[in-house]
């Protein structure tokens, strides 16, 4: 019969999908604590690149606030406070490079200096772009300490373009992405400043000039 | 069907090799070999996933009819997939950093699905575990190789990072063999797999001739 023997074939094909759905459950529930614990311990590890530990005595993976950033994409902002006060807030920023979105991490004090910036992810070229790694150069510490005001706007380009920053041989538009990010990341922590710092708006008279 | 486990060992490693005889698994083999370390990684995540479900089908295959035989072997090799891709994130995390986004892609490779239907859905228990595993270790050697070349080749270093992928124990390995910024960039770049490939075949094939063997068409014919 060949309903029959449809069924048959059916009912195998059911019966493994349920036995590796219960199998899959089980190892998801035993493994889903330490995966948790894993993406947090990530997270803590790039955060404690770009805000040193000096600034703050909480946990900033945990004291956070999500907010829209100048592309309208959520992003979370991680706040490092010492003794309850905001001394400093570390956020994602994306530039676009040659091959698609960097995604890089960038700690501002509460002056708008920038504390370190580090790549998160990025896709660019082995050997020309991958030099903002921090690990294949020191090129993307240069950014600490500068500010919105620090070069002046029109200095926050790479070389090429009249800027100050220098950019890699045979690779323009994987610097140019990444100064670019920054310079955006720094004009979305002034514009939204209170936000961020977590500073009650109702007491802030006047925005800082730069 | 009865065959010694000194042919499937030989076969899986050498005569009948996944990448460089029978041209499969393609996809990881071009994406994943910019260097010899991640190379060596996606082979040995590739043979535990390609053991254990070829033990699996070997272990049901009575039960396993001609009709649904394919749902099913996807199905065993999607949920072997996930399980290595969580075990990993959990408990070899910095492994993971390096290989997460590639682990899904083992699900795409072919080799596996391909020696589901060429052997373990025909042979018994332990023979299909130990082909799934030298298949994998054979996609392993040949991947390592095609990344060594393209290292080499291209960025002058052979394994770097390898302390990062296994642990500081394999620091030994991490070797510099030209000066930095020497190498011929492209063999890091798409073209170079398909030359580092295309050259390791006619090098494996030139072997064989020399052996006296008589040279061996890829089995299969399909590639992904």
């Amino acid at each position: 019969m060949k309903a029959q023997r449809t069924l048959r074939h059916g009912l195998i094909l059911g019966t493994f999908c349920l036995g590796f759905g219960i199998v899959l459950a089980i190892s998801d529930s035993i493994t889903v604590d330490d995966i948790a614990a894993r993406a947090q311990e990530d997270r803590l590890n790039s955060l404690s690149q770009v805000i040193p530990a000096s600034i703050h005595d909480n946990n900033p993976v945990t004291d956070t606030v999500t907010m829209k950033n100048d592309r309208n994409k959520e992003i979370t902002v991680y706040r490092a406070r010492k003794e309850g006060k905001v001394t400093g807030v570390a956020y994602e920023i994306f530039g676009s490079g040659y091959a698609g979105e960097m995604k890089l991490m960038m700690g501002v004090d509460a002056q708008g200096k920038i504390l370190g910036v580090r790549v998160l992810a990025h896709k660019e070229t082995p050997g020309l772009g991958d030099k903002i790694e921090v690990k294949k150069g020191d090129w993307i510490l240069r950014f600490t300490d500068l500010s919105l005001g620090n070069p002046l706007p029109d200095k926050w380009k790479v070389k090429k373009d009249g800027g100050q920053f220098d950019q890699f041989a045979g690779a323009t538009i994987t610097p140019r992405g990444v100064v670019d990010a920054i310079h955006k990341g720094l004009e979305l922590f002034s514009a939204n400043k209170a936000k961020m710092m977590d500073i009650d708006t109702s007491k802030v008279a006047t925005k800082e000039a730069h | 069907m009865t065959t010694p486990y000194r042919t499937i060992v030989r076969d899986g490693l050498w005569d009948n090799n996944g990448v460089l005889a029978m041209l499969l698994g393609l996809c990881p083999a071009m994406a994943m070999t910019t260097s010899a370390t991640n190379a060596l990684g996606m082979g040995l995540a590739t043979a535990v996933v390609m053991a254990a479900s070829s033990m699996l089908v070997g272990m049901f295959r009575n039960q396993i009819t001609q009709e649904v035989r394919i749902p099913v072997f996807i199905l065993v090799i999607a949920s072997m997939v996930t399980l290595v891709d969580l075990f990993m994130n959990a408990w070899m995390h910095e492994l993971y950093k390096v290989l997460g986004m590639f682990i899904p892609l083992i699900v795409s490779n072919c080799l596996p699905l391909a020696r589901l239907e060429a052997f373990a859905g025909k042979n018994s228990t332990l023979p299909s575990l130990v082909d799934g595993l030298f298949m994998g270790l054979g996609f392993t050697i040949a991947l390592t190789l095609i990344g060594a070349v393209r290292e080499i080749v291209g960025v002058g270093t052979l394994f770097a990072d390898a302390s990062l992928l296994f642990g500081p124990a394999f620091k030994f390995m991490e070797m510099r063999l030209l000066p930095a910024d020497t190498g011929i960039l492209m063999m890091v770049l798409p073209p170079g797999g398909f030359l580092a490939l295309g050259l390791l075949v006619v090098g494996k094939r030139m072997l064989d001739v020399r052996a006296g063997k008589a040279i061996q068409m890829g089995g299969a014919h399909s590639a992904a």
